[in-house]
């Protein structure tokens, strides 16, 4: 395994046994994370992206395929993965009854850090988390975004390699979800720890160097963000229709119109742009399409996709694809 | 015949929510401050703000479940405080937490709540089969809520909130934990009732979320600082602009900009990490593109492009709360 890959999924699969028959959480997984690099592991509820990391990082076993961390194998190695690897799981509990000063130097404890390494390592973790003035607080007082930070702080103590986060910022407003990002910014430049990340928002995409689309158990798309949403073909142009049932119904039957979303009271198309003028010229053969059924449109502009949009189209580019090919494996 | 009388008011009303300096006090603490706003017939209005920052708490004066400390609020001309009997029989609420009972199927969620609502039988019948048409619950009728997925949970409570047809509906962050598509197909139901003359006001602190609302009003410590459409928000409340700066070294391009932003020698607002990019937020457009390449050139960071984005309605929102705390 080339030394520079940090951590590493093959063909994995988890299943669980339920009373309802076998559920497959994860289907055949294949990652690869590169030392220093944030990677997001993006995906709605039930995906398995919280099924994936607790396999990879040892908590559960794999059904069948490979997995890794540093070269550790998640199932036989997995005290020296726990020694090298932080971990915030999506439902922490910090004991609520301890000071955050306690509840870090209880993390350090479990981990066996040195008294001396706690005194030189805890004080400057808090700092860099913005928590030393709240060192007597109990955890039960800490607002959302400030538990968040606490368990960065306890995620830390051991000076770990690599972190493991999952959906740290659920639930968690704007700006302490814009604050707990930038402390992962400064993890990555202060530290070089490999930090992957769980998230249902796509938005937080942006933040990663590089990230894997997880829907129904599966990887649909694993590169850089910007690379994932060039996959999606054409251009997208945006406007809101006079009447929306018709307008979606019409624009879908426009020439090189490749995909529509709905977004709200306005309509998002994907054109082709390889002919006919480009957007500009698709855009017009909308507007007049629309216009002969009696629809308008309004404030028709061109959009930068964004990682939703693009989820979006992979995710029924998929399903397309597995229904044909269902149909072709059938007589 | 008095019923009827008001079934007509409540139908006509051009502006269904009407709230001049609403407050709520608990103690010392000023969780809503004076907040004045109103929503016309029809439009989708939301609310944008972190946890604690008076959402909730305002929907709950609304809907005439907590106490108005002062000022005053009409919802399709009732007043909260003292008609909200009459009031709820207009009014849906959706709580974050889909109330609905998981050891009943999703038809016996929409019975038991049209019955709570004192829908007659066979209006009970009637809007059942709107509702599970609309939510496209179709051959899940008989599933029990459990066994539902987010998706279809999400618009089965809506459907719950709207079996009695309000006139005005509430929506507190709707969309937690919902999948893309389904999130899309949520808003799709918003807007066709927003087509019908529903008026809706959604709370959310996610900004996809309220990037989809005609209006938003962006909330911080209990007071309406700005209320507009979002793009004229992202053209009005954003002080700055912002840089995205591709080098090759990033990580190390961070350190020499978060040093001058922290020594002064840009006046940099905000320095931060996006992957393989970094943003930056300066005060105008005119020197800083030439001034943050000089700065990380001379640092001997080789930089590949720096470009104009546009602003995200978080980073907006950001910006204002950043804005009234100087």
């Amino acid at each position: 395994m080339a030394s520079d890959i940090v951590i590493s999924a093959r063909e994995l699969v988890k299943q669980f046994k339920t009373r309802a028959g076998t559920v497959t959480a994860v289907n055949g997984i294949d990652l690869q994370v590169r030392r220093g690099e944030t990677f997001g592991l993006i995906g709605p509820d039930g995906a398995g992206k919280t099924t994936t990391t607790r396999v990879i990082l040892g908590l559960l076993r794999r059904t069948s395929g490979e997995s890794s961390i540093l070269g550790y194998d998640s199932m036989r190695d997995t005290y020296a993965i726990r020694e090298r690897v932080g971990y915030i799981a999506q439902q922490f509990a910090l004991p609520g009854d301890l000071t955050v000063m306690e509840n870090v130097r209880f993390f350090a404890n479990v981990h066996g850090v040195s008294r001396a390494e706690q005194r030189r390592r805890i004080p400057e973790l808090l700092e860099f988390a913005g928590l030393s003035r709240f060192t007597r607080r109990l955890g039960s007082r800490l607002s959302g975004g400030m538990k968040k930070k606490l368990a960065l702080v306890c995620s830390l103590v051991h000076e770990p390699q690599v972190v493991m986060f999952d959906e740290p910022t659920l639930g968690v407003d704007p700006v302490s979800r814009r604050e707990f990002w930038n402390l992962l910014g400064n993890l990555r430049i202060e530290r070089r720890a490999t930090i992957f990340v769980c998230t249902p928002y796509m938005d937080e995409a942006e933040r990663c160097d590089r990230i894997g689309l997880m829907y129904e158990g599966r990887l649909i798309a694993h590169d850089t963000p910007q690379a994932i949403k060039e996959m999606v073909p054409g251009r997208l142009l945006e406007f809101t229709p006079s009447r929306f049932g018709p307008a979606k119904r019409l624009v879908k039957e426009v020439e090189g119109v490749f995909e529509v979303q709905t977004y709200g009271a306005t309509l998002h198309v994907f054109v082709d742009d390889a002919l006919n003028g480009g957007a500009e010229g698709r855009q017009r053969q909308i507007e007049a399409a629309l216009a002969a059924q009696g629809v308008g449109c309004k404030g028709m502009r061109e959009i930068e996709p964004r990682m939703e949009e693009a989820f979006i189209s992979l995710i029924r580019r998929q399903e397309r694809d597995s229904e044909q090919g269902y149909l072709r494996g059938s007589p | 015949m008095r019923k009827r009388r008001r079934r007509a008011r409540v139908d006509d009303l051009e502006t269904p929510i009407v709230v001049e300096n609403l407050t709520k006090r608990f103690g010392d603490f000023t969780a809503v401050d004076h907040v004045s706003f109103s929503v016309k017939r029809g439009e989708v209005y939301g609310w944008l703000g972190p946890n604690g920052a008076g959402k909730t708490t305002t929907i709950r004066m609304l809907l005439g479940l907590l106490k108005i400390t002062e000022g005053t609020a009409r919802v399709l001309g009732y007043d909260p405080s003292t008609e909200a009997k009459a009031m709820q029989a207009h009014v849906g609420y959706m709580s974050q937490l889909f109330t609905l009972y998981n050891d009943l199927t999703a038809r016996e969620n929409i019975r038991f709540y049209g019955q709570a609502y004192g829908l007659s039988r066979a209006e009970l019948r009637r809007r059942q089969t709107r509702i599970i048409e609309m939510a496209g619950l179709q051959g899940r009728e008989r599933e029990l809520t459990a066994n539902l997925s987010g998706g279809w949970k999400q618009r089965l409570a809506l459907g719950c909130a709207i079996v009695h047809n309000p006139r005005v509906v509430f929506l507190d962050e709707p969309t937690a934990g919902v999948d893309p598509i389904s999130r899309r197909e949520f808003w799709e139901l918003i807007y066709a009732m927003a087509n019908q003359g529903v008026t809706i006001l959604v709370t959310t602190h996610y900004m996809d979320e309220a990037e989809l609302c005609q209006r938003v009003g962006f909330i911080s410590e209990g007071r309406l600082v700005a209320l507009d459409t979002p793009d004229r928000l992202k053209q009005t409340q954003m002080r700055g602009h912002v840089l995205e700066i591709q080098c090759a070294n990033s990580e190390a391009a961070l350190r020499v900009l978060r040093d001058a932003k922290e020594h002064g020698w840009l006046p940099l607002d905000e320095v931060a990490l996006y992957g393989a990019q970094i943003h930056a937020v300066v005060p105008d457009t005119d020197t800083y593109k030439v001034a943050v390449t000089d700065l990380l050139a001379e640092q001997g960071i080789v930089v590949n492009a720096v470009e104009w984005i546009a602003p995200t309605l978080e980073d907006v929102f950001i910006s204002c709360v950043k804005a009234r705390e100087d």
